[in-house]
């Protein structure tokens, strides 16, 4: 089955199969030593850059700030929930989120 | 690869988008195929329309582009019905009600809550009567923008009305130049003081000098260098530049392209250069699309290369003499830093720029200002990019009367600096991107701050813009202090939160704001500001501004000065109103978002 994913709203959004499932302004906690050298960033969600998908996970890469050190910058891909039968459940927001490498 | 956006737009996009628009009008939201809302929804931006965010459902802002911000008389009137008859919808604003019109800083108007159904009914009514909202939003030419008392100000170098006019009327519902990589923003200024603000738009056409005819081996810029008492003489036109903006941190100002063009040449440049940007802007990255980032690729001097080359049949003229060093407008000191107050029109009439706190204006007040308009001047009405209203024309043996109305009460031609100064986008109420809510807030902050804090005496503007977000809607890197959207944690807990920029102005030397403090909770925003302008009150040299204050401390030392505290303003939303429908709804979860409205 074929998953439509879009970038919307000028980077506001992630659209799964035509719904808005994950919004920016979110904090998500976040293991990217590629974006800053805190154990664990706590990254502001400013702006989607692109959407993909790596078997049933949605993978993102954001622009946003982690919280704890002040760095700005682009992630690498980061899953934002799952696609199963069609239907998308998004990971918990407080689950720790680690850069695929 | 060709964005989504860019595949949407190569189907349809356009004039021709109107057709289908007016059809789901009449067959109902419903039928908007579920898997084509987003595209419909992204081109119906270029008829003004914008789907509100998640949570509202079916409801849209509508953005009335008015060139240079001219409501000529009557036309405020139709806004206001407008606003009044269909601006209404399921959450109501606990300050503003339920039916108002937003002033913005490009000197257009905004409309919430519009159901789709009643768009027809809409645009027959604003273009009987002279308005539009074609091309208020979308990858085409924007609303012009400009010094909003054109052809009326006393200071004013060449009119650039009719400039303005004529730009509206050629590039609006042109098919060449519809489908842009990304927006198109122009700013065409007549006047000395800086007021079009061109330094921050993609194209921006400022007033200058130029010699014409005789005059031996003069400079060409309107300056009688050899000395020979010449027969040149000064013609005057506008120096063009390029490629300002500041959205998504990366803002810019507009690059100097050495190019004067005199005003009847004008289309032609601007044509010239939107063509440009059409063929080599970047439409497979909408983040690098503005013309801002082919301007840093390139530089001014091959984006005048190519101008000259492949897309005007003139030669084209070097730059002339500007008058940038007279600019004032959102400078940070000398007068005109807005046009708030009473100036002299060069008819020996007069018009008052009143103060409309972050830009928003309940129907009722839009329709008793627009009485005042036709009662005591022409019934015109002129908005500024600091998202004020003006009223022109109004002679001296009635303005006194005029400045008397209860209604100016409220309006002030003379406000206090945090009101008069206080500048808000739309923020999480209704729009997407917005990281914090925005409107609601700033008229708390400025409320607290005009009855807490105590400006130098000598100081009377005090420019404060607050941004939900990079997209920078409320110009905040061009403001006294900056308020940006952010996050952050207090005592752990997720809270909404406001980075803090200093020291941005316009003026001859425009300057953008540099970000000192990061992430500031919100409660302790105006209590950061009142200790920023204690410490500015007792360490300023004499009679020196803010700007200029900020300019000579570093930013270690301006973090010191900016001090966040808690103090007693409290406020209401400090969390994530991103996770509500409406921020200010009694039952404000998703859950209880209200349906889609029914179609009537």
């Amino acid at each position: 089955m074929t998953t439509r994913l879009r970038v919307l709203d000028d980077g506001a959004w992630i659209s799964v199969n035509d719904a808005r499932e994950v919004r920016v302004s979110e904090l998500w906690r976040l293991d990217a030593p590629d974006l800053c050298e805190c154990a664990l960033s706590d990254l502001v969600v400013e702006n989607f850059q692109s959407v993909g998908v790596d078997g049933p996970t949605v993978e993102v890469r954001v622009y946003g700030q982690c919280i704890a050190c002040g760095v700005s910058g682009t992630t690498g891909w980061i899953p934002v929930g799952r696609v199963r039968g069609g239907e998308f459940a998004e990971l918990d927001r407080s689950a720790v989120r680690r850069v695929r490498r | 690869m060709p964005t989504d956006v860019e595949n949407w737009k190569s189907e349809v996009y356009g004039s021709e988008i109107r057709d289908r628009l007016f059809e789901f009008a009449e067959e109902g939201y419903d039928s908007i195929p579920d898997d084509e809302r987003d595209a419909w929804f992204e081109r119906f931006k270029w008829w003004g329309l914008y789907h509100q965010r998640n949570g509202q459902e079916g409801y849209f802002m509508m953005r009335i582009g008015t060139p240079n911000g001219v409501l000529e008389p009557g036309q405020l009137r139709t806004v206001g019905e407008i606003a009044d008859e269909y601006a209404r919808g399921p959450g109501v604003n606990p300050i503003f009600g339920d039916a108002y019109a937003d002033f913005t800083t490009r000197q257009s108007i905004q409309l919430h809550w519009i159901e789709l159904s009643d768009v027809p009914a809409i645009f027959e009514k604003l273009e009987e009567n002279g308005l539009s909202t074609q091309q208020a939003c979308g990858d085409s030419w924007r609303n012009i923008v400009g010094n909003p008392v054109a052809g009326k100000d006393g200071q004013e170098v060449i009119d650039a009305w009719p400039v303005i006019r004529e730009l509206n009327e050629t590039f609006k519902g042109n098919d060449d130049h519809a489908n842009l990589p990304r927006k198109w923003k122009v700013s065409v200024t007549g006047s000395a003081d800086g007021s079009g603000q061109g330094d921050i738009n993609d194209l921006a056409f400022e007033p200058a000098y130029r010699a014409v005819g005789g005059g031996g081996s003069g400079s060409g810029d309107g300056r009688d260098r050899d000395g020979d008492g010449g027969e040149s003489e000064d013609a005057v036109g506008f120096n063009v530049r390029v490629g300002g903006g500041l959205a998504r941190n990366e803002p810019r100002l507009a690059r100097d392209i050495d190019v004067w063009v005199p005003p009847e040449r004008v289309p032609d440049v601007a044509g010239g250069l939107s063509a440009l940007f059409r063929d080599y802007g970047d439409r497979e990255d909408r983040y690098n699309a503005r013309i801002k980032f082919l301007v840093d690729e390139w530089g001014a001097e091959k984006v005048r290369e190519r101008l000259q080359e492949e897309y005007v049949d003139f030669e084209l003229e070097t730059a002339g003499r500007d008058v940038r060093e007279e600019y004032t407008y959102n400078a940070g000191e000398g007068e005109r830093n807005d046009l708030i107050g009473v100036h002299d029109q060069k008819d020996g009439t007069n018009f008052v720029g009143l103060n409309v706190l972050v830009g928003r204006m309940g129907a009722d007040d839009v329709l008793e200002l627009a009485d005042l308009a036709e009662e005591y001047g022409s019934g015109e009405v002129r908005l500024s990019q600091r998202q004020n209203v003006i009223v022109t024309d109004v002679p001296d043996d009635t303005l006194d009367d005029f400045l008397d109305e209860p209604l100016l009460d409220h309006y002030s031609p003379s406000p206090s600096p945090f009101m008069r100064g206080s500048v808000a986008c739309t923020g999480t109420e209704f729009c997407s991107l917005s990281i914090v809510e925005t409107k609601n807030r700033q008229v708390r902050f400025a409320r607290w701050l005009k009855a807490n804090v105590d400006l130098p005496a000598d100081v009377d503007e005090f420019h404060i813009h607050l941004s939900g977000c990079t997209a920078s809607c409320a110009q905040p890197q061009i403001a006294d202090v900056s308020l940006r959207g952010m996050k952050t944690r207090k005592n752990g807990d997720p809270v909404e939160a406001l980075d803090v920029g200093l020291g941005g102005g316009l003026g001859e030397d425009p300057q953008f704001a540099r970000w000192v403090t990061q992430r500031v909770p919100v409660d302790e925003v105006p209590g950061a500001i009142a200790n920023l302008v204690e410490s500015f009150a007792a360490e300023r040299d004499e009679g020196e501004s803010f700007r200029a204050f900020v300019a000579r401390h570093d930013d270690d030392e301006l973090d010191a000065f900016v001090d966040p505290e808690e103090t007693d303003y409290e406020d209401p939303l400090m969390y994530n109103t991103k996770r509500t429908w409406y921020p200010y709804a009694e039952d404000d979860s998703m859950e209880d978002a209200p349906p889609t409205p029914a179609d009537d």
